[in-house]
């Protein structure tokens, strides 16, 4: 499997009155053809401000792309100029958000903001455009998608938008998506139908997802990787059966203790991961998790540990993995058994 | 079809209120103590029986009532008492155009300057613009419109002599008084539009929009100003009241003869059939202002006719 895009080593600021805001501090990981990968980590750890960098969406200033490169296509993203991010925006990499009752324009009807990018990016004409937008929507599994076509936003129920922005975003066929916890505005039962819909269409549409989200029930249906972010930086990453079962970063552990998941019996309680994460106007300069982490040494609190590999394709940065570290086997809670 | 129907529905809401003012205004000014003819101590008490009976306010009042409502309906206002039996609708008709014509130019020059200038201060927060939008607005708010229009006559008219200063007929004379008057409508729209705009702009379907790969200029266009010009469609109903009413000393100074004029002599007058008359006739005139700015409201906010125009 070929790789579509690599992020390498990215770092994002805010310059804001009170200071930088160093969002994203080093993020690194890349995405095969037709693969999904998933993006966890507790709220403000840079998984919106890295997504939303790789499509160029924040405005600048505030936001500073500080380093790094992102690799898509032979170009790295964080050089190409606007008028060619335009071209890949929407037609090689798409995005759909999180809250489907917002991020339609209310009012234009569904129909004309689906035929929006297919007009601009696929050179149709306006009858062209239209039959392929109501494929669109038949596709997405919208009923009598002729008349949901002339429909405006407020008419559609949350599950509705949230398919019509899969039919916005998927409309030109993009080799990725980016989806940023595109379920969690959602009812319970609406949440599985749309992830279904998303591991249809990308078997349909041979696209690559990066799934943003909260929910590891979620991850395991979906993802094959898994990236675990911490404080604007990647703490740790591998295939799914790695981090599920094979944790190694004590934060990962945290936070699989901390999230429902399929394979957890219903009285099993979920334990929140005590304290705050750093302040990222002066992040530490040493790891980010030392102050809330049980295993914290000396060394964690002087220095960022450097990333290792568990396996060619599971990678760690976490002190406990030096060999002269002290052996630590991580809780229960976190890998499911007894 | 929406549409017809929340128009419709509209323009039933405006035929009701106007039925009502009208019963209301006529009532409350037959309940007005004194009698409507002016002088009348002086005049004999024939010629007064005379008078009155002519002008049919003999009558029993709901007789008077719906002889009115029967004239309106073929567009009559009813005869002046002081103007040597004039029609009142003659004399509106007369002085309502110039005054049309410049309320009209003044919304629409002062709506599209103000939105240019609304858009652009709300996408360049802090630029100059930004900032000479800000002062314009805060004069045009506060400095009353017949001391922009004294300013603009002596200055541009007479120091300069680029436009008349006074009158009535070219285009030309209708430029000086257009440009008082639209001082108000660009400062309240421009307001508008740069809050909106800013708001709007941090909205998410933004962020889709330009995730789909659309340019910014389709994004400001397309997107973002129809939504921020939905706050400020709702104020051109009461900016047209403002506009009207402000007319008055505009027209004044610049010796416009328009509606301006004619409300002097019917309030100095004290004459009772020209007061109802022109009461009508101005509750008219603005019910429908208020009734086309709901259509175009409609228009742009589909939410608006859809949900009231009827059944989903
Ligand atoms: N416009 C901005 N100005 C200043 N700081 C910002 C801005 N946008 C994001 N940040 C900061 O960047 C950090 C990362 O934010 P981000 O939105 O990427 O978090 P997230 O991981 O997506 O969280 P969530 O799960 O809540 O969506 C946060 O600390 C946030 O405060
Ligand atoms: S590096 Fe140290 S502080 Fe950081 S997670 Fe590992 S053990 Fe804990
Ligand atoms: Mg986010």
């Amino acid at each position: 499997m070929s790789t579509v895009l690599e992020v390498r080593n990215l770092q994002v600021s805010f310059k804001t009155h009170g200071g930088e805001v160093q969002a994203v501090r080093g993020v690194s990981f890349d995405l095969k053809e037709g693969e999904t990968i998933a993006i966890v980590g507790e709220s403000g750890c840079g998984k919106s401000v890295t997504s939303q960098t790789i499509m160029r969406l924040l405005p600048s200033p505030p936001s500073v792309i500080k380093g790094g490169e992102i690799l898509f296509d032979g170009k790295d993203l964080t050089k190409v100029s606007e008028k060619e991010m335009e071209k890949i925006r929407g037609t090689q990499i798409a995005m759909i958000f999180q809250d489907p009752m917002t991020s339609l324009n209310p009012t234009m009807t569904v129909g004309s903001q689906i035929m929006e990018g297919i007009i601009k990016h696929q050179k149709m004409n306006k009858a062209d455009a239209k039959k392929k937008a109501i494929e669109m929507l038949r596709l997405v599994g919208i009923p009598s998608p002729e008349k949901r076509f002339n429909q405006y936003p407020h008419q559609f129920s949350g599950g509705m938008r949230q398919r019509a922005m899969i039919a916005i975003a998927l409309a030109c066929a993009p080799k990725v998506l980016i989806a940023d916890e595109p379920t969690t505005a959602l009812d319970v039962t609406i949440q599985a139908q749309i992830i279904d819909l998303m591991k249809d269409l990308q078997k349909k549409i041979k696209t690559s997802i990066i799934l943003i989200t909260h929910d590891l029930g979620v991850v395991a249906d979906i993802a094959e990787r898994v990236v675990v972010m911490y404080a604007g930086k990647v703490v740790e990453s591998g295939k799914l059966e790695e981090i599920f079962y094979n944790p190694k970063h004590p934060y990962t552990w945290g936070l699989l203790a901390s999230m429902p998941r399929l394979d957890q019996t219903s009285d099993q309680e979920l334990l929140p991961i005590p304290g705050t994460p750093p302040d990222l106007f002066k992040p530490p300069k040493g790891c980010p998790f030392a102050a809330r982490c049980k295993h914290a040494m000396k060394i964690c609190l002087e220095e960022m540990p450097d990333t290792t590999e568990v396996s060619s394709t599971h990678q760690v940065a976490c002190w406990l993995t030096h060999p002269m570290a002290p052996k630590v086997e991580p809780p229960a809670a976190a890998v499911g058994g007894e | 079809m929406d549409l017809l129907k929340y128009t419709l529905k509209r323009f039933a809401y405006m035929a009701v209120t106007l039925w009502l003012i009208i019963t209301v205004t006529f009532f409350l000014m037959h309940m007005l103590p004194g009698s409507p003819l002016r002088n009348e101590e002086k005049l004999p008490p024939q010629l007064k029986e005379q008078i009155l009976r002519e002008y049919g306010l003999k009558d029993p009042l709901h007789v008077q009532y719906f002889r009115y409502l029967g004239g309106l309906l073929k567009g009559d206002l009813g005869t002046s008492l002081t103007f040597d039996g004039r029609k009142v609708t003659d004399m509106v008709l007369e002085g309502f155009p110039a005054s049309a014509q410049l309320g009209l130019q003044a919304i629409l020059f002062g709506s599209i300057i103000g939105i240019i200038l609304g858009v652009i201060a709300g996408l360049k927060r802090g630029s100059w613009i930004d900032n000479m939008a800000t002062v314009i607005a805060i004069l045009g708010v506060s400095v009353p419109g017949f001391v922009v229009a004294a300013v603009l006559s002596y200055v541009v008219g007479l120091k300069l002599g680029w436009f008349p200063v006074a009158l009535w007929g070219t285009w030309e004379h209708t430029v000086l008084p257009t440009l008082a008057l639209s001082g108000l409508v660009i400062a309240q729209i421009s307001r508008y539009i740069r809050t909106e705009m800013v708001e709007v702009m941090e909205q998410d379907y933004i962020k889709t929009a330009k995730a789909k790969g659309l340019a910014s200029n389709a994004i400001i266009f397309k997107h973002a100003l129809r939504n921020a010009l939905i706050p400020a469609v709702t104020i051109l109903g009461p900016m047209t009241v403002n506009i009207m009413t402000g007319s008055m000393t505009v027209e004044l100074i610049f010796a416009i003869p328009g509606m301006g004029k004619l409300f002097v002599e019917t309030i100095t007058n004290n004459d009772y059939t020209m007061i109802l008359g022109v009461t009508i006739f101005y509750s008219a005139f603005l019910l429908l202002a208020i009734f086309i700015v709901d259509i175009l409201y409609g228009l742009i906010d589909p939410r608006i006719r859809i949900t009231q125009g009827g059944k989903e």
